[in-house]
């Protein structure tokens, strides 16, 4: 489904990703683990052209979005779930959502589409009135992922989902993430919660310094002895 | 309910020449009514967009004199053997021309400095404004440098040999800029209402993300200066005919500054905002002159204001207003609440 090759990116001089190939395949599950700077965040940039690479080859269903606008990559239906300051903290719920759709054209899709994510998350809709910025942070969260998904993509990159949330709420958002996919949605996300993600995940890419050091399913990876020692702190 | 309070308003503004007989007075509100104009522009790039434009004032400029010239025609070496020569155009067609190179300019300083962001902008701005006050000051064949522009024509509108009407005197020039206020008023409502207006304050909120929802960033930061030059333009030409007289201190800075408080105080990003704080800022300073205060009495209660309201009401008087009027709603009615954060979050 997505495949990306020998993929360069740079911060002026500075190299973020060097030479790094993946692939991910329909359905799947796939997280990028490694330690900061590893160029996990970067990666997910040049995928959705945010950050537009110096060298290699991103292609998407068979087309070559290397250097695609972002509009187009959504278009073609890759959401970005960005790290940090996930909502427009002074719309209202309800408006963040409709960001989320700001490409489509489909009124009456969208109005379903919404009413299913009230349903999956009744808290949203509660506070659908409500400045975004005044949510309580796993709020943000989940109003964050259900943005992504208003655009009704086919792949989704979550950065950091796990960012800055308590323990129950780092569960509850793998919880969803679980089920986004369960509907078929294709995943990658970034995290640094290498032990949660490897369980989460179908198969893994370990970065280190802008190149993927190892690859493999998550079972594999979590006996790993370099793994355990590197990122598991066991 | 709403609607008709805008009504009266409306309809209050517009008889005030009617019951006002003194002129002072009037020239006062006229003056306030084209800084208002341009302070509502300003708020479409400071308020929506977030970008802090410090060089506004040379749209304002570049308005009024790209009108005055049109309307006393010009004729300038551009090569030593070639002279480029404007006759004398109508006052309205003026004004639009005044207008639409006010935006052009706009569109070339929004494609040049949204590349860059934040106090790069806030400097390419500043100077784009002192170049532009510098080549107002000096290149004398066009526009006559500190000599001024005189005797700039006042605006005729009618059918020749039928009516006509105009806007030699105050009361017309009154319901002028009334008519420009209520129009570019209608289109700021109307685009940050729109699509369009989403995305500038998606932009405003978190540029990353918005990007990231597929908004074309550079294009909404382009269209919002574009739209806000324009409007700056067409105060400066409001101005030029209506003063009659222009000269390179139009582009002072002094007057940017002006605006950013009127923005700043009245609350920006809300279309209320820029009128509130246009209208205390701008009737101020000649309110306490007709007290008969000494000068420095003047303005240090100008400044005083100032930071009294930033202080004590950092997002502005019209939001302030907003919440406490919400806030004593809330306490009669139950349901009040939702409502008053949707306002609150526009």
């Amino acid at each position: 489904m997505l495949k990306i090759e020998g993929l360069v990116c740079r911060y002026g001089k500075v190299a973020a990703v060097r030479e790094l190939s993946m692939e991910v395949a329909q359905g799947e599950l796939v997280s990028l683990i490694g330690a900061n700077g590893a160029g996990k965040t970067t990666t997910l940039k040049a995928i959705s052209g945010v950050l537009p690479p110096v060298a290699g080859r991103i292609t998407f269903l068979g087309e070559d979005i290397t250097r695609a606008a972002p509009k187009r990559i959504l278009q073609l239906g890759i959401a970005h779930c960005p790290e940090g300051r996930r909502v427009f903290p002074h719309m209202s719920v309800l408006e963040n959502l409709e960001m989320g759709s700001y490409l489509r054209a489909d009124r009456a899709d969208i109005t379903t589409d919404m009413q299913n994510l009230f349903e999956r998350f009744p808290i949203l809709h509660s506070r659908r009135h409500q400045a975004a910025g005044t949510l309580s942070g796993g709020e943000q969260q989940m109003l964050a992922i259900s943005r992504a998904l208003m655009s009704r993509p086919k792949l989704v990159l979550f950065d950091e989902p796990s960012l800055g949330l308590a323990p129950n709420l780092v569960e509850r958002t793998f919880e969803i993430i679980k089920g986004i996919r369960a509907q078929g949605v294709t995943v990658v996300m970034v995290e640094q919660n290498a032990f949660a993600a490897l369980e989460l995940s179908d198969r893994s890419y370990v970065l280190d310094q802008g190149r993927v050091t190892m690859t493999g399913t998550g079972s594999e990876l979590l006996n790993n002895p370099h793994v355990k020692a590197a990122y598991l702190g066991a | 309910m709403k609607q008709g309070l805008t009504i009266a308003w409306l309809l209050f503004l517009a008889s005030v020449p009617l019951w006002l007989n003194n002129l002072y007075v009037l020239h006062v509100l006229i003056m306030a009514g084209i800084f208002i104009i341009a302070a509502m522009s300003l708020n479409l790039l400071l308020g929506y967009t977030g970008q802090l434009s410090l060089g506004h004032v040379a749209f304002f400029g570049i308005g009024a004199y790209a009108s005055s010239l049109a309307s006393l025609g010009f004729a300038v070496h551009l090569l030593p053997d070639w002279q480029v020569s404007v006759d004398p155009k109508p006052v309205w067609f003026s004004m639009l021309c005044g207008t639409l190179i006010a935006g052009l300019c706009g569109w070339a300083i929004g494609r040049l400095s949204f590349k860059v962001r934040g106090a790069y902008f806030v400097i390419v701005t500043v100077s784009f404004a002192e170049v532009i006050r510098l080549v107002a000051l000096n290149w004398v064949e066009l526009t006559q440098g500190p000599m001024a522009l005189n005797n700039i024509p006042y605006l005729r509108l009618g059918i020749p040999g039928l009516f006509e009407l105009s806007f030699l005197r105050k009361p017309a020039n009154y319901y002028l800029v009334l008519a420009v206020g209520v129009i570019c008023y209608v289109v700021i409502r109307r685009l940050v209402h729109s699509r369009a207006g989403r995305a500038m304050i998606a932009l405003r909120e978190n540029e990353p993300l918005a990007a990231s929802v597929g908004v074309d960033v550079t294009r909404y930061l382009v269209l919002a200066t574009i739209v806000s030059a324009g409007m700056a333009g067409a105060a400066g030409a409001l101005y030029a005919h209506y003063v009659r007289i222009v000269d390179p201190d139009v582009f002072l800075f002094i007057y940017t500054v002006t605006m950013v408080i009127m923005v700043v105080t009245g609350g920006k990003g809300t279309l209320a905002g820029p009128i509130v704080g246009g209208a205390i800022f701008g009737l101020l300073p000649e309110t306490l002159r007709a007290l008969e205060a000494p000068p420095e009495v003047q303005w240090v209660t100008y400044g005083v204001l100032m930071v009294l309201v930033v202080y004590f009401l950092p997002d502005g008087i019209v939001p302030a207003l907003r919440n406490w009027w919400h806030g004593r709603s809330a306490v009669a009615a139950a349901p009040a609440p939702e409502q008053a954060s949707t306002e609150a979050a526009r």
